[in-house]
């Protein structure tokens, strides 16, 4: 679409909403958030972008298909699930770090699999999108 | 008359009202615009709702809820005025 509003708003929504998505993802524990949302937020701000300017600059922005994000978040989330098998616990027991850093807040296992359901629900929104709007 | 009172039998009777007309205007809209158009606001109205719920209940998380879901809509009335620009272009 050529509006010059919602390109101009695109351009700024992008790294707003990226930035919201993983505040989101980090506040996902004890408090609505979490991976999938913080994933379909990531995925709609590329979305709007690929609306606003075309498919191509979208492609080219991200430089890399987004498919390839899946197996990376599997892996992410398999090898924080089987983590506490080194520790000798089973597996996906809940491991977490004593004090909690800075910005980010308690740090554990959890949060390394949640950022693996992030990365997997934005590779599959964005396969799934792009595949439509190309043929569209 | 507290803020509470106020919210409870000043803006969220407007806001159900206001619902029940946009539906009306959403299953007559003569046109697949009007349609469009009726969609969008029904939901800027559930975001009004769900921002009065948050004030009564004291809960600032479901913001964050409001927040999402008008993103959504915004997504989904961009993706329809493309949709409906394209079907025009073919036609």
């Amino acid at each position: 679409m050529k509006t010059i509003i919602f390109k101009t708003a695109s351009t700024y929504l992008l790294p707003l909403l990226v930035l919201f998505s993983v505040f989101i993802l980090l506040r996902g524990h004890y408090l609505p958030g979490g991976g999938f949302v913080g994933g379909l937020i990531a995925s709609i701000a590329f979305v709007i972008h690929s609306f606003a300017n075309g498919l191509e600059q979208t492609k080219s922005l991200i430089k890399f298909h987004p498919g390839f994000l899946m197996p990376i978040g599997l892996c992410i989330a398999l090898l924080s699930g089987a983590a506490p098998l080194l520790v000798g616990q089973s597996f996906m027991t809940g491991l977490w770090f004593e004090d909690p850093l800075p910005v980010i807040g308690m740090v554990g296992s959890a949060l390394f699999f949640d950022t693996g359901v992030y990365l997997v629900v934005i590779g599959v929104t964005l396969t799934i999108i792009f595949t439509i709007s190309e043929t569209l | 008359m507290s803020v509470y009172d106020y919210l409870y039998y000043i803006i969220l009777p407007i806001l159900a009202v206001s619902i029940l007309i946009i539906f009306i205007r959403f299953l007559i809209g003569p046109k697949l615009s009007d349609r469009v158009v009726a969609l969008d606001l029904l939901l800027t109205t559930g975001i009004g709702i769900i921002a009065v719920y948050s004030i009564i209940t004291n809960q600032p998380a479901f913001l964050d809820i409001a927040m999402i879901l008008a993103l959504i809509a915004f997504l989904g009335t961009v993706a329809f005025a493309y949709y409906l620009e394209k079907r025009e272009k073919n036609d």
